[in-house]
């Protein structure tokens, strides 16, 4: 990661027009120039806009801290505030997006359990994001089983755009254990033919068929 | 998508389908009012359901402080969401009430039916073009519920109203534009009228983005699909908007038999992103 040259009396400047920023749209500009400087000083402030209750602003953090990317997860996890329910959507998308494993069990009970179809589909997304590296590697085959188990489960939701959130996820698993496939690998392919058949929406069908396309390639 | 607003059931209770039939056909007002939205929404299209529906139809006893039937609007709205044709009649007689919201949802509920039966009907309520199309004086709403009828005329593939349709795209409020440009495409499938929805999207309010958003996934405009990914709006109808283009693309070709095109890739990747 490189961030861009900027001297902290800067950075400073583009914290206090966040703080100070006196109407929603005013504070979305202000946040995009400090999301902008990538700069892992921005990190506490990005993660306390997810609060505001302001979603033009709260894209632009979330897209911030995904591209500071592993330096802004273990700040998520500390400031997280559990009970404020719209920050925790945020903060799901920020993992899904930055792909750090440190935010499996988070991804995965949201994918499994929330009640916001968007967070359900961002986690389900971000699962098949993993970047996996970052575990040690005696711990990766059992996580990447759990990973699939969840995605198996989260193909069966109710809301269409949930499944589609899963059949892309399973892809990107699929892509990350490709090279030396475990045993239920036949089980993503199997599930990708079911739903490319059987789904009742034509959208998920044809989603499952590119899954398909794209790890025969 | 004011349909899907949840409404809180008076005193909290939960119904069931015998219970619902039986508060639509009661005396409490706010009873009734919420047993036929009830209805509709968990789409019991029984034959009670539909008849009860359609008496509450006809009911003058519910009034609003200003004269409105609001038993009348939520029982056409519903009857729109069950696919019963018993209801195209009756919800034609709608289109000549004296209240506005009684027209507007009788006119949604006969495109939803797919009524080529109140092309007529519809076509009437235009009467007088768009000089006539003006804001009632003391009214949030204009003569007549135009973004409705004009997008019902435009999914019922009435041809015959073109002439009449197109000078719409003129009119002040933009969300009849769209709505006129939104049937002119489906009519004609001339790019222009696309592209004009297409600019929607740029527009200052998000109200109207929205708008846009719904109208592109509505009639597939696939040149659409990047803008839309780009516009400012919520995801979740970014995704919904491309679904609606996708889902065009894969009917031109069939899904079973044929390879996916690069277009539905395309979109597909799109929605992707937006996950």
């Amino acid at each position: 990661m490189t961030y861009t040259v900027i001297n902290n009396n800067s950075i400073e400047n583009l914290i206090r027009a966040v703080e100070e920023a006196t109407s929603a749209d005013k504070m979305i500009t202000a946040v995009k120039a400090l999301a902008a400087a990538r700069h892992p000083a921005a990190i506490p402030t990005l993660i306390d806009v997810l609060r505001y209750n302001n979603p033009g602003a709260a894209v632009a953090a979330v897209d911030g801290l995904i591209e500071l990317g592993e330096a802004a997860v273990q700040p998520i996890i500390d400031r997280l505030d559990s009970y404020n329910y719209g920050a925790r959507a945020w903060a799901i998308r920020a993992f899904a997006g930055i792909g750090d494993v440190r935010g499996l069990d988070l991804l995965i009970t949201a994918a499994k359990t929330d009640f916001a179809l968007s967070v359900r589909r961002a986690a389900a997304r971000g699962l098949g994001n993993l970047k996996w590296s970052g575990l040690p590697t005696e711990q990766i085959p059992a996580a990447q089983k759990q990973v699939f188990n969840t995605l198996k489960l989260v193909c069966q939701d109710p809301e269409w755009v949930v499944r589609y959130a899963a059949i892309v996820g399973l892809q990107g698993l699929a892509i990350a254990v490709i090279a030396n496939p475990p045993e239920w690998f036949t089980e993503i392919l199997t599930q990708f033919e079911e739903m490319a058949t059987t789904d009742t929406e034509i959208a998920v069908r044809a989603r499952a068929r590119l899954a398909k396309q794209e790890i025969s390639k | 998508m004011q349909d899907d607003f949840e409404m809180a059931p008076p005193g909290g209770e939960s119904l069931t389908v015998e219970k619902a039939i039986a508060n639509l056909q009661g005396d409490d007002p706010g009873l009734r009012y919420y047993a036929a939205w009830w209805l509709g929404k968990f789409r019991i299209a029984t034959q009670e359901a539909i008849d009860a529906l359609l008496a509450a139809l006809e009911d003058k006893s519910c009034r609003t402080e200003d004269g409105g039937y609001p038993l009348q609007r939520n029982a056409a709205r519903a009857l729109g969401k069950l696919g019963n044709q018993k209801a195209v009649e009756p919800l034609i007689r709608c289109l000549n009430s004296e209240d506005y919201y009684v027209r507007e949802a009788a006119a949604q509920s006969l495109q939803k039916l797919g009524a080529r039966s109140s092309i007529p009907a519809l076509i009437k309520l235009l009467e007088g073009g768009v000089e006539a199309a003006v804001q009632v004086p003391g009214k949030p709403h204009l003569t007549q519920p135009y973004d409705a009828i004009l997008e019902a005329l435009g999914s019922l593939n009435a041809k015959e109203a073109i002439p009449l349709i197109k000078p719409f795209i003129e009119h002040p409020v933009k969300r009849v534009q769209y709505a006129a440009a939104r049937a002119m495409y489906q009519l004609t499938g001339e790019a222009i009228y696309g592209e004009h929805l297409v600019q929607g999207l740029q527009g200052k309010e998000l109200q109207l983005r929205r708008t846009a958003l719904m109208d592109l996934g509505a009639i597939g405009y696939l040149p659409a699909a990047e803008a839309i990914a780009q516009t400012q709006a919520e995801n979740s109808l970014k995704i919904i908007a491309l679904k609606g283009i996708l889902e065009h693309q894969l009917k031109n070709n069939s899904l079973e038999t044929s390879n996916l095109s690069d277009d539905a890739i395309r979109v597909m990747s799109l929605i992707d992103s937006l996950l």
